[in-house]
Parts: structure tokens; sequence; C-alpha cells
């Protein structure tokens, strides 16, 4: 027998008595405190909003074809490319990977029947679902055109829009990530496994632990700087107003102290999925595991101290600009530890180019792209010359989109035999993968080359010579849109006429693989008992070709 | 024993660990409580040296006497919140509902202390926006800040005593029983606005009197 197996044979079970059998009623849904459930319910909320985002970028793609602009106002086109940007970071991508793979698969993961509070859990999907209620009426109100960072002094005396809805929607959004925090950190501190001893826990339940660390202690800071000026703007109190003492500068300070952590908050998960994958579909140890884990805790710590970079051009003193300069390039450090040992975890394996490895594949490319030319922006002069150009908006996009969107699809595809039982259709994913691979590079290239030669970011009308590049980003857009697309076609179908997929179709390690597909509302049949270090893959089905002949426990479903 | 099995929730093991657990996340939302109120004393400090003159003046127009009485209040309630708690632990009912009680009645006598002053600040215009009485105009900053500061404190503190009068409720009807894990929650939360007062206090009273 294998480490990190269950020392039962467990009962045959059926499918009825999984967690999606337990009642078919929207109460039973809206009600539930299994975290396998909520996490179901944040998928398709957070799915809702990705097209909501998207349809409003595609709309802006589509306006900036003509440098004159051919159906948007520019009032509307600030507008377009602000709500693009509160739906796209704090209702799809800061929640995407923990509040969903997140609250399915951490508690499997260590062996825990549930989060360590259950209502907490579903509470925190309320409160997303309050916040996006401001956001809808947001949008349909007639938007916000403050951009999504609100400064002042525009947001509290001169945006005529509707800039405290969309704060509010913001605010409360940001208690759901607090409460999905405080759950994850006491489940990964109380709730391990008997023998999941800190230094086994796989690496994607490092990676939500310290993103629990990150957004407890960054996103309240961000609701105060909300609560800050939405005092100004609706009761007047003079906190960012430049004339009688105040400093719009020091706003800044306070959203940036939270929206530049809130970028760890989107790519540590995105780690985490990928170092499943990889050890996983290279049949290999991750290599170097416990670096991968200080890399995880170093990223999250110094994320903190960093979020001056942002303000080079903001009139902050040079000698601030000299630290955060050096602190940003100090991320650089572990960030390239993890990308050299995923390196490392492929050489020598057994790569299989399913969907999953695929879109992790992208996923790094991806990211070092995005970082290195982080690089370049955390230098004071480079960035002097490049602030607010689309060189910026390529490199963030190279990081949440490349990076956390390409680790989101690996995460759904290779999870998705687990959480809904059915077989999803290889050779629809992989072409998927790739188109998304290839839509986004043509999106987002150009937009690095454009940026270079000097066009500024969140303008409508530019001059002609940038037309070529915004032309060449709207058609990668239109083929991401495609790719975004396709899966909603073969996942859906799956849940149809997928096969059934088995405990563990992939033959990974992990408690989580090692438990009927789709789990029983308990997750585990008998108490998982842990004996070993996690991705002991060599010893656990060396080839691929035996994955036939490795038999796997607990064959949960009737096939 | 029945008493006990009815307190322990899913999906802990045993109410030690049920208890451990949630003094542990409570004490991870407070961190997070912390830097939220982090950033408004952060505002605050800066401000202040930007505009040292304007504080002072500011900070002599606050009511002393309103928020030494409320300082006292607070600290005795926390006192009362102590003893409730080892009563819970000591599985005293009556003591700890009782203290609970003298807790609540602690924190309406703050709330309606911090009312009466809210009342004569108005009064006196003390509201920033056009007639404010005071100058230099960063003044109003210092106002802007006090009523923030002193509304999320007062916040925080009608949501605990909320809270605690849910929980008397439910240890009353004998629903959770007062061993539980509910008190030890209670209790931290209920210190540590506390403890926010116990810093709001100075920067708002006393700083403009040295």
């Amino acid at each position: 027998m294998s480490e990190m197996t269950l020392p039962f044979a467990p009962a045959r079970e059926t499918a009825a008595t999984s967690y999606l059998g337990e009642g078919h009623t929207l109460t039973s849904w809206l009600l539930t405190t299994d975290h396998k459930r909520i996490a179901i319910l944040y998928a398709l909320s957070i799915t809702v909003f990705f097209f909501i985002g998207g349809i409003v970028v595609g709309l802006v793609r589509l306006e900036l074809i003509s440098p004159t602009g051919w159906f948007m106002t520019s009032d509307e086109y600030n507008r377009a490319f602000s709500i693009h940007g509160i739906v796209m970071v704090w209702f799809f991508l800061v929640p995407s990977i923990p509040a969903t793979m997140g609250n399915f698969i951490l508690p499997m993961m260590i062996g825990a029947p549930d989060v360590a509070f259950p209502r907490l859990n579903l509470l925190s999907w309320y409160l997303y679902v309050i916040g996006a209620a401001f956001t809808v009426y947001v949008l349909l109100s007639g938007g916000v055109d403050t951009g999504w960072t609100f400064y002042p002094p525009f947001s509290t005396g001169y945006s005529n829009s509707n800039v405290i809805p969309a704060a509010v929607g913001v605010f409360v959004v940001g208690f759901s990530s607090i409460a999905t925090g405080v759950n994850f950190l006491a489940t990964v501190h109380m709730l391990r496994a008997p023998g999941m001893t800190w230094f086994r826990l796989p690496l994607f339940a490092w990676s939500m632990y310290t993103v629990s660390m990150v957004m407890v202690l960054a996103t309240p800071v961000l609701a105060m700087s909300l609560l800050l000026i939405s005092a100004e703007r609706f009761f007047g109190f003079p906190i960012f107003d430049a004339t009688i003492g105040g400093d719009p500068l020091l706003f800044q300070h306070i959203f940036w102290f939270y929206s530049h952590p809130a970028v760890y908050i989107m790519i540590l998960p995105a780690m985490g999925v990928v170092s499943e994958v990889f050890a996983c579909f290279a049949r290999r140890r991750v290599f170097g595991y416990s670096f991968m884990v200080f890399a995880l805790l170093v990223i999250a710590v110094v994320g903190f101290m960093v979020w001056g970079h942002h303000m080079f051009v903001a009139g902050q003193s040079p000698f601030a600009n000299l630290v955060f300069s050096f602190l940003s390039f100090m991320v650089a450090v572990p960030s390239a530890i993890k990308v050299f040992n995923w390196t490392a975890t492929l050489y020598r394996g057994q790569i299989g180019l399913e969907a999953p490895m695929l879109y992790a594949l992208g996923f790094v490319g991806l990211f070092t792209i995005g970082g290195l030319t982080g690089l370049f922006l955390a230098s004071v002069p480079i960035d002097i010359a490049a602030t607010d150009s689309y060189f910026v908006v390529a490199h963030f996009h190279f990081i949440m989109v490349g990076g956390s969107v390409s680790a989101f699809m690996a995460g759904i595809h290779y999870w998705w035999p687990k959480v809904t039982g059915r077989l999803y259709n290889e050779f629809a994913a992989q072409c998927a993968a790739i188109t998304m691979f290839i839509g986004f590079n043509l999106t987002f290239m150009p937009q690095f080359v454009m940026g270079w030669l000097g066009m500024p970011r969140r303008y409508h009308l530019y001059p002609d010579v940038f037309q070529i590049w915004h032309v060449l980003s709207s058609g990668g857009a239109a083929v991401l849109a495609v790719a975004y697309l396709l899966p909603l076609g073969y996942l859906g179908w799956s849940l149809i006429g997928g096969q059934r997929a088995g405990d563990n179709p992939w033959a990974a390690t992990g408690l989580e693989w090692q438990t009927p597909s789709p789990p029983p509302r308990q997750n585990f049949l008998h108490p998982p008992r842990v004996t070993s270090e996690p991705y002991a893959y060599h010893e656990f089905g060396r080839a691929r070709e035996q994955d036939g002949e490795t038999s796997i426990s607990g064959q949960g479903d009737v096939s | 024993m029945t008493d006990l099995a009815r307190a322990l929730q899913e999906p802990w093991p045993d109410l030690r660990m049920q208890r451990e657990g949630v003094s542990l996340g409570m004490w991870f939302f407070l961190a997070s409580e912390v830097l939220f109120f982090a950033a408004l004393f952060c505002s605050y400090a800066i401000y202040r040296s930007y505009n040292p003159e304007a504080f002072r003046i500011a900070g002599a127009h606050t009511k002393v006497i309103y928020g030494s009485i409320n300082t006292v209040l607070l600290l005795t309630s926390s006192l009362t919140m102590t003893v409730a708690l080892r009563a819970a632990t000591a599985q005293l009912r009556r003591v700890t509902l009782i203290c609970l009680g003298i807790t609540v009645a602690l924190g309406l006598a703050f709330l309606i202390t911090k009312g009466l002053e809210y009342h004569d600040d108005i009064e006196e215009h003390l509201v920033p926006g056009t007639g404010f009485p005071l100058s230099p105009p960063a003044t109003q900053i210092f106002w802007g800040l006090y009523w923030i500061m002193t509304g999320i404190h007062a916040i925080h503190l009608s949501a605990g005593v909320v809270v605690v009068i849910a929980v008397m409720i439910i240890f009353g009807r004998r629903i959770i029983p007062v061993q539980g894990s509910t008190m030890e929650g209670v209790a931290i939360y209920w210190h540590f606005v506390d403890s926010v007062w116990i810093f709001l206090y100075p920067l708002i009273y006393l700083a403009g009197r040295a």
C-alpha cells in the first residue's frame, strides 16, 4: 500500500449519498453549511460576474478599435473600464480560487469534515451576494467613473457617478473575504487529520493558509479607505481635502496597503493550484517542497511592504521610493524560486498534457513574463517613464489573467471529476486551453508594445499610430472570449453526458482523491490518517501506463 | 453531560478543541479589526503631525467629562465580562447571566453618555462643513476623524451589546450551556472594543489639553 492512503477499505457507496444527493430543494442549497455546496454557490456567482466583467471589457476593446471612438461617449467609456476593474478584482479574482476550490478542496485535503465555522462560511457567501447586489445596482443605475481605484479628490468631490454604492459593494464583499480567511486559518490550525503535520500539508493547503493571512490583514485597510472617502463624499468630512490641510496621497497609501497585497491574494492560490497540477501530471514529487512553502510565506509577508511602488510619481519622498523599489525587487526572489522549482519538478517527469497541465504550463510562462515586467516597473526610473501606460496594464493582466485565471481554469479542470463525479471531454478542454493561451498573448503582447511607445492607460481617444496595436489587442480579446465560452459548453455537457469519473481519475495523491467522487457529506467514509509527506507519486503508480493497474481504494460510485 | 453534548457543534471532535478553535478564530478576526482601526489611527497620526496647532485647538473643544465617564463605564464592563467568563468556565450559570446583564447595562450607559455628548457637539456646530465655528480650517479634519472614530467604535460596541443580549437569551433558555465555546468568543470581542477605547480616549480627549 502506498503512503497517504486510508487505513481501511471503504464500503461501496452509491451516488445518492454524495453531498449532491442531500436534498434537491432550493433551500437545501441556500441554507447549507456544507463547505462543498457553498463552494458551488460561490462558483456559480463568480462565474456570472466573470462574464459581466468580460462583456464590459469586450465593449471597451470594441470601442478602442477606432482612434476616435465609435459608439461610446468618453463618459460611458470611463464607466465601462471602471466597472470592469471593480467586478473583475473584487467579484471574480479575489474570491475566485479561495472561495471555490479552497472551500471545496481545502478541508478535504487536510482530512477535515468541514471548515472550522460552517455557518460563518455560509455568511461569507451571503455577504458576497449583498456586495454583488450593490455592484449590480451601480451597473444598472449608470455606473461609476472613478476607475477601480477610487482616488480622491475625484471620487470625493467631482465625480457625478455612483461612487458610494460602488464603495459600499466593495466594502461589504471585503468582509466576505475576511470571513473566508478567518475560517481557513482556524481550519488549517485546528482540523488537520491525525498525522497531517504542517510540513505534510499539500502546497495548495499552504497557499490557502498564506492567502488567508493576507486577506485577514489587508482587507480591513481597504474597508477603512473606502469608509473615509464615503464619509468625505456623503457627510462632507474633509479628510482628504488638500485645500484645508488634508492629503489625497494618504488615501493612496491606505488604498494600496490593501490593493498591492490583493495582487498576492490573487496569485498565491494560483501558485498552490499549479503546484498540485504539476506534481500530478509530471508524476513527480514537487521539487524543493519546503522552499515552496517558505516562498509562499515570504511572498505573503514582503507583499505587505511594497505598496509604495504604486506612487513613484505621486509625490512620494524619493527615499521612500528607493526603499519600496528595493523591497519590490525582493519579491522576485521567492517568486523565482517557485518558477525554478516548478521547472525542476517537470525535469525527468512523465509529463502528460491533459487540459489542467496545459493551463498550468501556460500559467508558468505567462506568470514569468508578468513577473519580469514587474521588475521593470519596480525600478524607479523605468516606472517614471512607464507609469499609467499600457505597459502597466499588460504587466498586471499577465499576472492576473495570464496567471490567476489560467490557474483557476487549471484547478477547475483538475478537480472537476472530484466535484461533479464526471469526466469532461479531454480534447475539447485541451483546445480551449491552447486557444486561451494564444488569445491571451494576442490581447496583451501588443499592449506591452504600445505602452512602451507611450500609449497611456484609460484613454478613450488616441493617436492613429497606436491603432494597429489596439486592433491586434481587440482581435486577441475575441479569441479569448471564445476560449472562455468553450468550457461552459463541454463542462456543462459533462454534467449530463460525461463519463463517471471514479474516485481518482488522475491517479493523484492527496486525501481529497481517496474518497468517492462526488464526496459524501462528511467528506470521508472513515477518518483519514496521514503517514507520509505529500506528492508520493513514485510509490503511487510509477508510470502512467500502470494507472489502470494501480489499485485505488474507495471506489465510490457505481460505474 | 447531555448539556455538554448540546454545546458541541459540527465539525469539532470535542469541546476543548471547539473552545480553542473559537477563540483562535476570534483572535484572527481581531487581527483584522486591529488593521481596520490602524488605518484610522495612522491617518490621525499623520494629520496631527501635519497640523499640530489645529489639532490642539480642535481637541480642546472635546467634552472630556463625558469621555472620562465613558472610560470608567467601559473598563468596569470589561471587569464584569471577565467575571462572567470565569463563572461560565466554572459552570455557574446564574452568576454568568448576572454579570452579562451588568455588562450590557454598562455598555448601554456608555452609548447613552455618548449620545448626550454627540448632542452637545451638534449644538456647538462641531460638524465639519459650512458654519464650522473653529479655525484654522484643518480643525475640521480633527472633527471629521472624531466623528468617524467614535462612530465606528460606537457601532462596534452596539454590535457587542446586541451579541451579549443574544447570548443571554441563549443561555437563559438553556439552548447552549454556559460552559460551551460561546462565552470565549464574546468575551474576547468585548475586551477588544474596550481596548480600542483606551487608545481613543487619550487621542481625542487628552491630546488637545496637554
